[in-house]
């Protein structure tokens, strides 16, 4: 799940259309596709976190004082220990683990159970890319021949396939509302907005008071300036997987997650793809060499052509028999460059927080570019830089990481603090994936980004690769084509970075995410044993053939 | 990584020259993949060819993924060249000289073995058409370390005409597209797989009609522009190719070859010969053929085939009147198969087709072709036929038909298979591949109805071919 609507987002708010010059010059605020990931970016966007660091220690004890009021005397008994505003996945991750931890808890939804990622993004968009993943391989005539089968014509219909991916959406909606209702979790319908500390209005005046306030609103696609939609011929993702129509020439704006997603849809359908894309090269945020690999895997073979460094000034949908209508600009000089006329546009551009009608003006906290500012351990920062007690905002509303499982990770730790344990989330070990066939999946640094930090600190790293040719299962699947890297110290065997390119790419990240999580090295995980044959030996040979220079320590239990 | 100011330490050096750059896929040795490509003179050295690298010490050959530079560009140290794709990973192979990439020896998607040339690299600019020239000499010599080039594949005829198969956009299609955005024709749209397309085939855009929406052109445009140009292309080469050594107005008398076909041809005049046509579904061969063809079985083996299994049912289609009062029964079905070669015609024979199988017939068919390129086949190797093959359909001809030659009782004509729409017995309109035959026979020895049952034998086998491989 969690890329479609995750990543790119951020970025495209750090290109021009939004307000870049509010952002501090970074040394290369482009070269990251989802905010977060990198710490000095976080702490750049958000100034104010220093200010109030000396603060924060005391703050944390009175909120671990606080949610421990059953053996202190609270102030006044509130109608919930915990009130989240927003049930997509973030609201709904931490709401589970609220009733785990025996909290009152209510989730505040003004829309549908679910929010973006299980209605309008990663959730029906892979149910878009099972049916593009296998078009494309029944249509793959020599794949299938060296496998010995005969298809003959692969086809399909347009509206069984709509029908698959809105089927998917509601199946998951209703399974998270059932999970939200047998938990006892109450789920209040309306919009919330915030009264005052530690109270929550919703709907048109229903008022309650709870001990702490989750802020999960999510985040809506950013449109540029100059574009205009109109939901049939120039589309964001939310119209675009309901797969009204299948055009035969889409441009797709943005070559981000979301972009390359579509665009193995798109192609998979019959569609030829133009790329538009303000940076030089396309699929920015990858770490370079992946990035390199994918192009001559996901994009060169395909019906797809690009414009780099150009920005899509004007879009005009299509009307009165004219097509659409897209004025290129080069992204440097502003000049007018092109004009392209094609049947439908997608914008993927990224996504912009929903955080407009929140009440934070009520409690004094000013919004960054629509994101609400939060420290680490995501508790809200006021418009002076003093956190707000008992209030939090995690997930798209935060824009520290744009994906719903980073989210539901971050509403878990909010819960945990909120319930009497510190915590804090490191974003580093949450991966990303991109569901294009073959998967993109990562943890950590790039290599770019990894030099650096190892220039700034003075660590030498080190890189290793192995290729899908070399396993026997992707052989056998007859997917060869791929790339594990693992960027990591050689002086200590710490884990920076992996990025992976070939088939499953997504469900093999997790032993690199959940090493890193853990802390452990690369010289104990060698020792580690993977099933044979199976895809998860791409990473055990990438373990197995970093070399790390400390002394090895024997295997724990063997 | 040293640098090479001297030639003469160039010898010892070589070996580092060229690495690809990930230096850390596991069990991947250095390879070797410049060399100077003679060291006999200090000039000559300087241009240096490009090896195919052993990147995995189990990799025998590697493919060429991409060239990342063109001929022609100037190559600066530590700049990705080439990619190639071995038996493990595909990786970039980067340049450690200054230079310009002079030639390309083994195109995108060409396989070389390790340590054979793939391009070579010119010191400097002027040295690059020198470097051509080798390139040239190199390929064309039989020690070329080039793969060899794909063995001719459906044609039943080694095609002599050197027939462009991708030729820029004739110009009488210069057309300018109508679409209404093109601004009367300054702005070319064209969709993103016509263009990949059209950079493919080498069609000029700007030649080409568009007949997508809006007049924009599409891949479809882009495909029939390259036919369009290659027919023309075809049409013209005719002339051009037989420019060379022909001087118009001039009287060039035959060779012997020519001779004796102008013999036969008049003597043929003596036997009354008449001819019946049959149209045949080919899609079940076809899909025969695309199954065995990786085996090295080429089409004109399979339709000498099915000919000669159709013929051991009817031998008086095998026969022959050699003296005007009497049936030639002939002990063994030998087809002849007429292949045009520089200069003439000649028909090689497939010994007792209908026995041989079809591996060996292939095998077979392939050296004669050899040898009737190279004018050395033995008398008995084109005289003995008993029934003779004439097959155009490889130039997209659909029917035509063809001389007997004397001494012989029939001679098939082939046209091309073509998609054709059809009728089938369930009354519903279908898509089926069909080809052309037309048979000319000896009507004293052959008549019409042992002919049209020849060709429903013959239709029954090509139609469910399963015979044909035993």
């Amino acid at each position: 799940m969690h890329s479609l609507i995750s990543a790119s987002p951020i970025s495209s708010l750090f290109e021009p259309y939004a307000s870049h010059t509010a952002l501090p010059s970074s040394p290369a605020p482009f070269s990251l596709r989802f905010c977060g990931l990198r710490r000095e970016v976080l702490q750049l966007s958000q100034p104010k976190y220093r200010v109030v660091s000396g603060s924060l220690k005391k703050t944390g004890n009175y909120v671990t004082a606080a949610s421990s009021g059953s053996n202190g005397s609270p102030l006044k008994s509130f109608d919930y220990d915990l009130v989240i505003i927003g049930a997509g996945v973030g609201g709904h991750g931490a709401a589970l683990h609220a009733v785990e931890k025996g909290l009152k808890t209510a989730i505040i939804e003004g829309d549908v159970i679910g929010g973006t990622c299980v209605n309008r993004g990663c959730v029906p968009s892979k149910a878009l890319l099972a049916v593009s993943g296998r078009m494309r391989e029944l249509q793959d005539e020599h794949h299938m021949k060296a496998l010995g089968i005969q298809v003959s014509g692969a086809g399909y219909n347009r509206q069984a396939v709509a029908d698959h991916a809105s089927n998917l959406a509601s199946k998951i909606r209703n399974n998270l509302t059932n999970s939200l209702t047998a938990l006892g979790v109450d789920i209040l319908t309306g919009f919330g907005s915030i009264l005052g500390p530690q109270k929550v209005k919703y709907g048109k005046d229903n008022v309650i008071t709870a001990k702490d306030i989750i802020i999960a609103t999510g985040s809506v696609p950013f449109v540029p300036k100059g574009i205009e939609v109109d939901g049939k011929t120039v589309v964001t993702s939310d119209h675009a997987l309901k797969l009204e129509f299948v055009p035969e020439w889409i441009a797709i704006v943005g070559s981000g997650y979301i972009g390359l997603e579509f665009s193995d849809v798109y192609t998979a359908l019959g569609s030829e793809v133009t790329f538009i894309e303000a940076l030089d090269q396309l699929m920015p945020g990858f770490d370079p060499e992946i990035g390199k690999l994918a192009q001559r895997v996901l994009i060169n073979p395909r019906k797809i052509d690009y414009h780099t460094g150009v920005f899509a000034s004007k879009i005009t949908p299509a009307k009165n028999g004219k097509p659409v209508i897209i004025e290129l600009i080069d992204a440097k000089t502003k000049e007018q460059k092109e004009t392209l006329e094609i049947d439908a546009a997608l914008i993927a551009t990224g996504r912009a927080p929903f955080t407009k009608g929140l009440g934070l003006e009520n409690i004094n906290v000013e919004t960054q570019r629509g994101f609400v500012p939060v420290d680490e351990r995501m508790r809200v920062i006021d418009a002076k830089g003093n956190l707000v007690p008992h209030l939090y905002c995690i997930g798209d509303a935060n824009g520290k990481l744009m994906l719903a499982h980073a989210a539901s990770a971050q509403g878990i730790s909010v819960v945990e603090q909120v319930s009497g344990k510190d915590h804090v989330l490191n974003h580093l070990s949450v991966p990303a994936a991109c569901f294009t066939h073959p998967e993109i999946s990562m943890v950590g640094l790039t290599e770019p980004q990894a030099k650096e930090k190892a220039k700034k600190e003075k660590f030498k790293i080190s890189v290793a690769k192995t290729s899908f040719k070399a396993n026997t299962k992707a052989l056998a699947e007859n997917e060869g084509e791929g790339l594990a890297k693992l960027i990591y110290r050689p002086d200590t065997g710490e884990i920076l970075g992996v990025h992976i390119l070939g088939l499953h790419a997504a469900d093999l990240i997790h032993e690199a995410s959940n090493a890193m999580a853990l802390g452990m090295r690369i010289q104990d995980l060698k020792f580690a044993v993977h099933a044979h044959p199976t895809l998860s030996e791409v990473l055990d040979e990438l373990f197995k053939s970093a070399q790390v220079n400390v002394e090895e320590r024997k295997p724990v239990a063997v | 990584m040293v640098s090479l100011s001297k030639q003469s330490m160039m010898a010892q050096l070589l070996n580092s020259s060229f690495t690809p750059t990930t230096r850390g896929l596991r069990r991947q040795s250095i390879p070797s993949i410049t060399q100077t490509t003679s060291r006999k003179s200090q000039i000559q050295a300087k241009i240096r060819e490009i090896f195919m690298p052993a990147l995995s010490s189990t990799m025998t050959e590697g493919k060429i993924v991409s060239w990342v530079k063109s001929e022609g560009d100037k190559l600066a140290k530590g700049e990705s060249v080439v990619v190639v794709e071995s038996d493990k990973a595909d990786m970039d192979v980067e340049t450690f000289y200054d230079g310009y990439l002079a030639a390309i020896m083994v195109e995108e998607g060409g396989v070389a073995a390790v340590g054979s040339a793939i391009a070579l690299l010119a010191e400097t600019e002027d040295e690059i058409a020198q470097a051509l020239s080798k390139a040239k000499e190199q390929s064309s010599s039989s020690s070329s370390p080039a793969p060899p080039p794909p063995p001719p594949a459906e044609t039943t005829i080694p095609d002599p005409v050197p027939v462009a198969t991708v030729v820029k956009a004739a110009p009488v299609t210069v057309v300018a597209s109508t679409h209404p955005a093109s601004d009367g024709g300054k702005r070319i749209v064209a969709s993103p797989y016509a263009k990949k397309l059209a950079k493919e085939l080498n069609v000029d855009l700007s030649g080409v009609v568009g007949t997508g929406p809006m007049g924009r052109i599409v891949a479809k445009d882009v495909e029939a522009a390259a036919v369009s140009s290659v027919a023309a292309a075809a049409e013209s080469a005719k002339p051009i190719s037989a420019a060379p050594g022909v001087e118009l107005g001039s009287v060039v008398p035959f060779t012997t070859m020519q001779g004796a076909v102008s013999r036969n041809m008049v003597e043929s005049l003596g036997v009354p010969t008449f001819r019946v046509g049959y149209t045949i579904t080919t899609d079940a061969l076809d899909a025969l053929y695309k199954k065995i063809k990786p085996k090295g079985v080429t089409m004109t083996a399979l339709l000498a085939k099915a000919t000669a299994l159709a013929l051991a049912k009817h031998p008086v289609v095998n026969s022959s009147c050699r003296d005007g009062k009497s049936f030639t029964y002939n002990s063994s079905i030998n087809i002849a198969v007429a292949v045009a070669i520089d200069g003439g015609l000649i028909t090689p024979v497939l010994q007792n087709a209908d026995k041989v199988d079809i591996y060996s017939l292939s095998r077979n068919w392939k050296e004669l072709v050899e040898k009737a390129r190279a004018k050395q086949l033995q008398p008995q190797e084109y005289s003995t036929g008993t029934f003779t093959l004439s097959n155009l359909g490889m130039f997209g001809v659909d029917r035509f038909d063809a001389i007997l030659p004397p001494g012989t009782g029939a001679i098939m004509a082939v046209g091309a298979s073509q998609p054709t729409v059809v009728a089938t017995k369930d009354g519903r309109i279908g898509m089926k591949s069909q080809m052309q035959v037309n048979v000319t026979a000896d009507h004293r020895v052959i008549y019409g109805a042992d002919l049209a049952q020849f060709l429903q034998t013959l239709a029954k086998i090509i139609e469910d071919p399963k015979d044909l491989t035993f």
